[in-house]
């Protein structure tokens, strides 16, 4: 399965076994009315949802456009990443899996996926770059105290892409025993699509909710951008409306600084992990470094459904600047009294860099909150 | 290509170009593996890692690669397959890239992260040309993959266990159970690695029916251990592995 020429299972023949048990296993358990139930009440019950669809009637006045945020900050552990794991996690177990793996960068997948496996009683295993590992000592405390063991990787640039290569090394060992949770809309084939659905319900809610607010459909959709799955999340069930879709990627210190993580924006088509997609990488292959004040959108490549979107040219693509997203944290905190993940910050910052949002119906994804950021945001103005 | 072969492995530009020449001419050996170092080698365990990480910080390139295949060529006749992720073949073209290793000799491609049902393009390319293609198997690869390998590849390349490249204390029940299907099912020579590290490891792969064995990670070692130096050891090392 591709979205175009993207995707794909680029992975060494000993995982495609369990690539396959996984894809069958998901195709069974989608639609089955017992898994959904189960689902949906863990979701309401334990993760809160549905979400609310906020009108940030200051930032609106402010930006002289009618701005919707939609609040998954406001889910247990704070970010979207629990819809996934929760979901993924009920997936573990009808495979009848009695462990968990994932990778995490700043740690946000890692807590969730903590807490799914706690409340299921899964065991569970985090791989962290090392470098990620020292950066944010608090989510690594958060994800031990849930029980889970945090593996710090050494090897390569010690970040994120590291801890999935680690990942995907453990898997191909352990495959029989235990699920790799991935946390974003990468990898080999069904992971995309498979965290893609679990996250849709972010865009269908808002859907239901912007038509009776509103009474129609936004103007625009934005989103921040790293792996992406936040952004697919609320795009999916818009794709086929007539709505301009954003996604806004990582752009560092500046494309022209080579320190950033856009992708999409500044990248080349390539192979790693499993999927066919834009990376940024030299010109023999080599994957490259990358750069972002937020460590959630700190990833060298992107979903290739997003390489398939930008392509087809249904969804946009564009960046902001960590000063940008530093200012739009600072300026959705004191307006609306609501301190937004540096991540979602990267969204926010775009409504500013887009004239002909003015005057328009926005929803911006609100996919995590700040607090996880005040040491970094407390480093920078210093 | 293979018969009773001792294969080995060497990664390019650990610790030098030069170095890797020199290591593999010592090498008593009869197929040559050489691995491309990538940033993100996910089916390596630690020495292997660590010795791309090594090389790439020494600012190896691919053309080091072609260098090193150009020069063995041009001092032996011996078989030598090129091991790859796909990543730089894919970004430099798979074209210019299979172009570039046919005209060092180089006389099959194996590629850890390309299966075969994503090799369409590739597998073309490389038959146009005239270079041979090694697919990887595992343990729980099923007949039906095993039978579409068999016909892509000169020799299989059967990966012993579950997990990554590295040295292990012996070789497993898995190994000689997966071997003795692929036997059963694959028309093609069999060569077995990961894991194979000693002489009795060897031996006992050859009398289960094995067309080949392996050894990467313990040369990797003996690298790490005796650096500049390691081409006399590695001589002995593989010496001792046959008789």
């Amino acid at each position: 399965m591709r979205f175009g020429e993207f995707g794909g299972r680029y992975v060494p023949e000993v995982l495609i076994p369990p690539l396959e048990e996984l894809e069958k296993a998901y195709n069974e358990l989608k639609d089955d009315e017992e898994f959904r139930k189960e689902l949906d009440y863990y979701l309401r019950s334990y993760a809160g949802r549905p979400t609310p669809l906020y009108f940030a009637k200051n930032l609106s006045k402010e930006l002289g456009m009618r701005v919707y945020l939609k609040r998954e900050d406001l889910l247990h552990g704070g970010a979207h990443k629990i819809n996934n794991t929760l979901a993924q996690a009920l997936l573990a177990k009808f495979m009848g899996k009695s462990r968990i793996i994932a990778e995490t960068g700043a740690g946000q997948h890692g807590v969730a996926t903590a807490m799914a496996s706690a409340l299921l009683g899964l065991k569970c295993r985090i791989y962290m770059g090392a470098l990620d590992y020292e950066r944010q000592k608090m989510n690594v405390f958060r994800m031990k105290i849930l029980g889970a063991e945090v593996v710090p990787v050494e090897s390569g640039s010690r970040t994120l892409k590291d801890a999935i290569n680690e990942a995907l090394r453990d898997w191909a060992e352990s495959f029989e025993t235990t699920h790799y949770l991935i946390g974003s809309v990468v990898g080999p084939h069904p992971f995309p699509i498979i965290v893609r659905d679990f996250q849709s319900i972010i865009g269908k809610e808002a859907r239901r909710q912007i038509l009776e607010l509103e009474q129609r459909l936004p103007d625009a959709i934005v989103a921040c951008v790293g792996g992406g799955s936040n952004a697919m999340g609320i795009f999916y069930p818009f794709l086929k409306d007539k709505v301009r879709l954003i996604g806004v990627e990582a752009g560092g210190e500046g494309i022209e600084s080579g320190r950033h993580s856009a992708s999409l924006s500044a990248g080349s088509k390539g192979v790693l992990h499993g999927m066919l997609s834009y990376f940024l990488q030299d010109s023999e292959g080599m994957i490259a470094d990358t750069h972002s004040i937020a460590a959630g959108l700190d990833y060298p490549g992107v979903g290739p459904e997003h390489a398939y979107l930008k392509d087809s040219g249904r969804v946009e693509y564009s960046i902001a600047t960590d000063k940008e997203a530093l200012n739009a944290f600072l300026k959705l905190s004191k307006l609306e009294g609501i301190i937004p993940a540096l991540e979602s910050a990267h969204a926010l910052a775009y409504l500013e860099k887009d004239e002909s949002l003015k005057g328009s119906v926005v929803i911006v994804n609100l996919s995590g909150r700040g607090d996880k950021d005040l040491g970094i945001v407390m480093e920078v103005l210093k | 290509m293979i018969d009773k072969s001792l294969i080995v492995f060497f990664p390019a530009g650990y610790p030098s170009k030069e170095k890797t020449l020199e290591f593999m001419l010592y090498a008593n050996a009869d197929v040559f593996e050489l691995g491309v170092p990538f940033s993100d080698p996910i089916a390596d365990g630690p020495a292997i890692q660590k010795a791309y990480f090594t090389a790439i910080s020494n600012g190896f390139r691919l053309r080091d690669a072609f260098w090193i295949a150009k020069k063995f060529r041009e001092q032996s006749h011996k078989k030598l397959v090129l091991m790859n992720y796909y990543n730089p073949i894919y970004r430099t073209g798979i074209k210019k890239f299979v172009e570039n290793a046919y005209s060092c000799g180089i006389d099959a491609m194996l590629v850890v992260d390309l299966p075969f049902d994503e090799a369409n393009e590739f597998v073309e390319v490389c038959r146009d040309m005239g270079m041979k293609n090694v697919f990887l198997s595992a343990p729980n690869t099923s007949d039906e993959r095993l039978r579409a390998i068999d016909e892509l590849s000169e020799f299989i390349y059967l990966v012993s266990t579950y997990g990554v490249t590295g040295v292990r204390d012996k070789i497993s029940e898995l190994a000689f159970k997966a071997l003795r299907r692929a036997k059963s099912v694959c028309r093609k020579p069999i060569a077995v690695g990961f894991g194979v590290s000693k002489k009795e490891h060897v031996s006992e792969l050859f009398q289960a029916g094995a067309d080949g064995v392996v050894v990467g990670s313990a040369i990797v070692r003996l690298i790490e251990r005796f650096g500049d130096d390691a081409g006399k050891e590695i001589e002995r090392f593989t010496a001792a592995l046959r008789f």
